[in-house]
């Protein structure tokens, strides 16, 4: 799934236009200028390395915590093929939070203290997972908008200057697609589906219309690193154009499906040839990431609850590894290992 | 803080044939648990046909500050390429 720009304030900030760079920081600059990537070891200034852990940790926490919601619909699937197709697109979410937490570690920040970050409440993650999945519509709604809202965020990072990020981003885009057709499809079966189905369609897009749309992030108005993102090559468009890509895109799929969405000021507009919305209740998201959404507290108590009940295994695996000296339970067949040792050592 | 279990690079072999390619990190208690968990994180779409698990602490790597260093000096030997050398046309096979 996705972070959004939360733009939390990075301690010691100094813009890039100050004219008081040392000479390391110049040739940093004119690296980002000619689209160089930059790798973990490569010097960078401090602000940079901060936003962008701030930015990937967040990520990956929107990637695990996404998996909750969904999770919750896996015993519930009306079949075997839905259930199969969401216990594989969860075990992805889960994925690309390890893809993530990776990239973050190659700035220097430990796996176990991003967690600790989440558990404890002061890390940030995407408010959309603060919102409940009461029906199995709402599988649908998530993969079509949530994922496709992640999707038009995510394919331009995919070109960030940090080359772990970007790598990590082109591997998750490439997995994303099928998340959001099989939301898509999801839809598509209850439009065409009895009364009651389509009612439970056009009432999950009613309840993720709006959040979804807000997962872009504050607007470019009152976004204060929007700016500063950009000109690291971070970010490639602001909030508000990926917000416009997204309704001009997700506009007439609704349309196809027969739904409405739930914004009575929706309009196509001739001289722009954008669909043009009513006003966001920023309030709202505000709120969410405050903490105060309808799932915040269960959410994070989910995130606990795992954590502390695979305390034992993780202390069994470390006691286990401790006393075999790092090898680990002896591969299937002893000749696999003879070919990898001899591989090895001949690459 | 709990300590992290100790890092591992992983490479995969995408098809027999070529070579194995870094493809990400991971952590894992054990040398085994490393190979189970690259299984699950990088080739849950066929991307793979073998895994080596490296522990990172065990990667020796040059440091991008002595890269002027290590890779200029081949700069201004374009005589290593073929490209180099000036054939006449008529020449075949060379």
């Amino acid at each position: 799934m996705y972070t959004q720009a939360l733009d939390s304030p990075t301690p010691g900030v100094r813009p890039a236009d100050s004219g008081d760079l040392t000479a390391l920081e110049r040739r940093f600059e004119e690296r980002i200028e000619r689209d160089e990537k930059i790798e973990p070891k490569d010097w960078m200034p401090q602000a940079y390395r901060h936003t962008l852990m701030r930015q990937i940790s967040q990520h990956a926490h929107s990637e695990i915590v996404g998996m909750l919601p969904e999770g919750n619909w896996i015993t519930r699937a009306p079949s075997l093929r839905r259930k199969a197709v969401l216990i594989a697109k969860v075990q992805d979410e889960g994925g690309h939070g390890m893809y993530l937490y990776s990239a973050a570690e190659t700035l220097g920040i430990a796996r176990a203290e991003m967690i600790e970050q989440l558990l404890d409440g002061r890390a940030k993650y995407s408010s959309i997972f603060n919102y409940p999945t009461l029906t199995w519509a709402d599988i649908g709604a998530i993969g079509w908008l949530v994922d496709g809202a992640a999707i038009m965020n995510q394919i331009p990072i995919c070109r960030c200057s940090y080359g772990p990020y970007a790598r990590a981003m082109v591997r998750i885009c490439k997995e994303e697609s099928f998340h959001q057709r099989q939301g898509f499809e999801i839809m598509l079966a209850l439009a065409r589906g009895t009364p009651g189905q389509r009612a439970m369609a056009q009432d999950a897009l009613d309840r993720w219309w709006w959040p979804s749309i807000m997962m872009f992030g504050p607007s470019d108005a009152t976004s204060t690193h929007t700016a500063q993102s950009m000109r690291w090559r971070i970010k490639r468009f602001t909030n508000d154009e990926l917000r416009q890509k997204f309704v001009d895109v997700t506009v007439p799929q609704a349309e196809f499906l027969g739904l409405k969405i739930p914004d009575p000021a929706l309009r196509w507009d001739e001289a722009t040839q954008h669909y043009l919305t009513g006003p966001i209740d920023w309030s709202e998201f505000k709120a969410v990431l405050q903490g105060n959404g309808p799932c915040n507290q269960e959410r994070l108590q989910a995130r606990r609850a795992a954590h502390e009940r695979g305390l034992w295994v993780r202390e069994a695996a470390a006691a286990y590894a401790a006393k075999h000296g790092g090898r680990g339970a002896q591969p299937r067949s002893a000749s696999d290992t003879a070919t990898a040792r001899a591989e090895g050592s001949t690459p | 803080m709990s300590d992290d279990w100790p890092l591992f690079e992983v490479f995969i072999r995408a098809r027999s044939g070529l070579e194995h390619k870094h493809v990400g990190s991971l952590h894992a208690a054990d040398e085994r648990m490393a190979i189970e968990h690259a299984r699950d994180v990088y080739t849950r779409r066929q991307e793979g046909v073998s895994i080596w698990a490296v522990r990172s602490s065990q990667i020796v790597a040059s440091d991008p500050e002595e890269a002027e260093a290590l890779f200029e000096p081949a700069r201004d030997k374009v005589y290593r390429h073929p490209t180099f050398y000036a054939i006449p046309e008529e020449v075949k096979n060379l």
